[in-house]
C-alpha cells in the first residue's frame, strides 16, 4: 500500500498530465484515421476501489468492446481502450466500409474484429509513444488483445498485478466524445491507464517529482 | 429470475452469505472465480468472488481475505458453520476462471484464471466439500446467481446466453 499512502495532489496532477498528453495524441490519431472531429475530456485521476473502477466503465455487467495491452519496459502497467458496442460498431463501419456490421450476434466478422484491434493498436501505440517521449522512459506495448465482454471480466484482468498489493487502483481515465453522434451526449470511449504498483515511483522520478513532495 | 426476488450482490474480492428467500449474485467474473458453498437442507449459501489463487502472493501487511482462494474458502466455510450449516452436508458449485485475453507472454500472471480454479478446488478438497457443478475456463465473462432453495446456479455469458447448473 506504500504508494497509495504517499500519494499527494501534486502526484495526482502529474498523472493527470500523463493522461492528458497520452490521450491527446491518441485522440489526434483517431481523428486522423477516421477523418472526423474527436473531443477529449479533461483526464480524471482517481484512487478507486475495484468495484468503483467497474462503475467508471458502466458497471461490471455492461458489455463493451475493449482493447487491452500490457505495457512493458521501464514502467510496466496495463492499458485499456474501452468502447461502447454502439461506438465500436460505428468505428468498424467507417473503417471497413461495411455498413451492415453490428454486434447483434456472435461470431463476429473477422475483418471487423481485425479492424477494431488495429484501431486499438494505433491509439494505444500513439498514447504510449507520446508518454515515452514525455517521460524519457522506455515503454513497449504488448500485442493488443481484443475482447467483447462484460466490463467486470475485462477490467479485473488488468487489476491482477495491482491486487497483489492493494485493494485500490490509481486510474488515469480519459474519456473521448464523438462529435457527429446525434443523440444524447454521452461518453463514447475511455482510456484507462493502470500503472503497476512499482511503476509510480519510476514515472514520478522520470518527471522530476520526488516521492515526498 | 423473478424481479421480486431480493438479490444480495457480491462485489469483486468480496463474499457474503444468504438464506432463502434471498438470492446471491456476482457480476462480471473473468479470470476471477465465483465459488458457492451451500447447505441445501438449511437453505443457506455463501458466495465468494475470488481474484487470486494464494494469499502468499500478498505483498502488503493486512489483506482482504475474500480476495484469495485459500483464505476465502476458509472464511466462507467458517461463516456458514457459524450460521448453522452442517459441515457434512456442504456442497460447492463454481464458475469463472476464464482466460479473457490470449497472450503469448511467459508471465504466469497471464494464466491466472486456470490457477484460480485449481486453487479453489484444492481448498474445497481440503475441507472435503464435493463440487457438484462447475462451469470454468473458456474465454468469456460470466454473471452468476444462486438460489439457496433450489440450489441452482444461474450462469449468464455474453456469447452463450443463460443456463442453469
Amino acid at each position: 500500500m506504500s504508494f497509495l499512502e504517499k500519494i499527494s495532489t501534486v502526484h495526482l496532477d502529474v498523472l493527470k498530465e500523463v493522461g492528458n498528453i497520452g490521450a491527446g495524441n491518441a485522440a489526434t490519431a483517431l481523428s486522423t484515421l477516421l477523418n472526423k472531429k474527436i473531443d477529449m475530456r479533461v483526464p480524471k485521476v482517481r484512487v478507486v476501489s475495484f468495484d468503483e473502477m467497474m462503475e467508471m466503465a458502466g458497471g461490471p455487467e455492461n458489455i463493451v468492446a475493449s482493447v487491452f495491452l500490457r505495457i512493458e519496459g521501464d514502467a510496466p502497467g496495463s492499458m485499456f481502450f474501452v468502447l461502447s458496442l454502439e461506438q465500436a460498431s460505428t468505428f468498424i463501419q467507417q473503417m471497413t466500409g461495411d455498413s451492415q456490421f453490428s454486434f447483434a450476434k456472435p461470431p463476429y466478422d473477422e475483418i471487423a474484429m481485425s479492424a477494431l484491434q488495429e484501431l486499438g493498436n494505433i491509439l494505444s501505440g500513439s498514447y504510449l509513444s507520446s508518454l515515452s517521449d514525455f517521460t524519457k522512459l522506455d515503454l513497449y506495448p504488448s500485442v493488443p488483445a481484443l475482447s467483447i465482454d462484460m466490463v467486470g471480466a475485462i477490467i479485473s484482468f488488468g487489476l491482477i498485478e495491482l491486487s497483489q498489493v492493494s485493494d485500490f487502483a490509481i486510474v488515469i481515465d480519459t474519456a473521448l466524445d464523438d462529435d457527429d453522434y446525434n443523440g444524447p451526449k454521452s461518453v463514447k470511449g475511455h482510456f484507462f491507464l493502470l500503472p503497476d504498483p512499482d511503476s509510480f515511483e519510476i514515472i514520478f522520478q522520470a518527471l522530476g517529482v520526488t516521492e515526498n513532495e | 429470475m423473478n424481479d421480486t426476488v431480493q438479490v444480495i450482490k457480491v462485489g469483486i474480492a468480496d463474499m457474503n452469505i444468504v438464506r432463502t428467500p434471498y438470492h446471491i449474485r456476482t457480476s462480471g467474473l473473468g479470470s476471477c472465480v465465483g465459488v458457492v458453498i451451500y447447505d441445501q437442507g438449511k437453505e443457506l449459501a455463501g458466495l465468494a468472488h475470488v481474484m487470486l489463487p494464494d494469499s502468499t502472493l500478498a505483498k502488503g501487511g493486512a489483506f482482504n481475505i475474500a480476495k484469495y482462494a485459500d483464505t476465502a474458502v476458509k472464511e466462507l466455510v467458517n461463516r456458514l458453520l457459524k450460521n448453522g450449516a452442517r459441515d457434512y452436508s456442504l456442497k460447492a458449485k463454481l464458475a469463472g476462471g476464464a482466460q479473457m485475453f490470449q497472450f503469448s507472454s511467459s508471465n504466469d500472471m497471464m494464466r491466472i484464471g486456470p490457477r484460480n480454479v485449481e486453487a479453489v478446488k484444492r481448498e474445497l478438497a481440503a475441507y472435503k466439500i464435493a463440487i457438484v457443478g462447475e462451469d470454468v475456463g473458456g474465454n468469456s465473462g460470466r454473471t452468476i446467481e444462486f438460489d439457496p432453495k433450489t440450489c441452482l446456479l444461474n450462469i449468464r455469458t455474453v456469447n452463450k446466453g443463460v443456463f442453469e447448473l
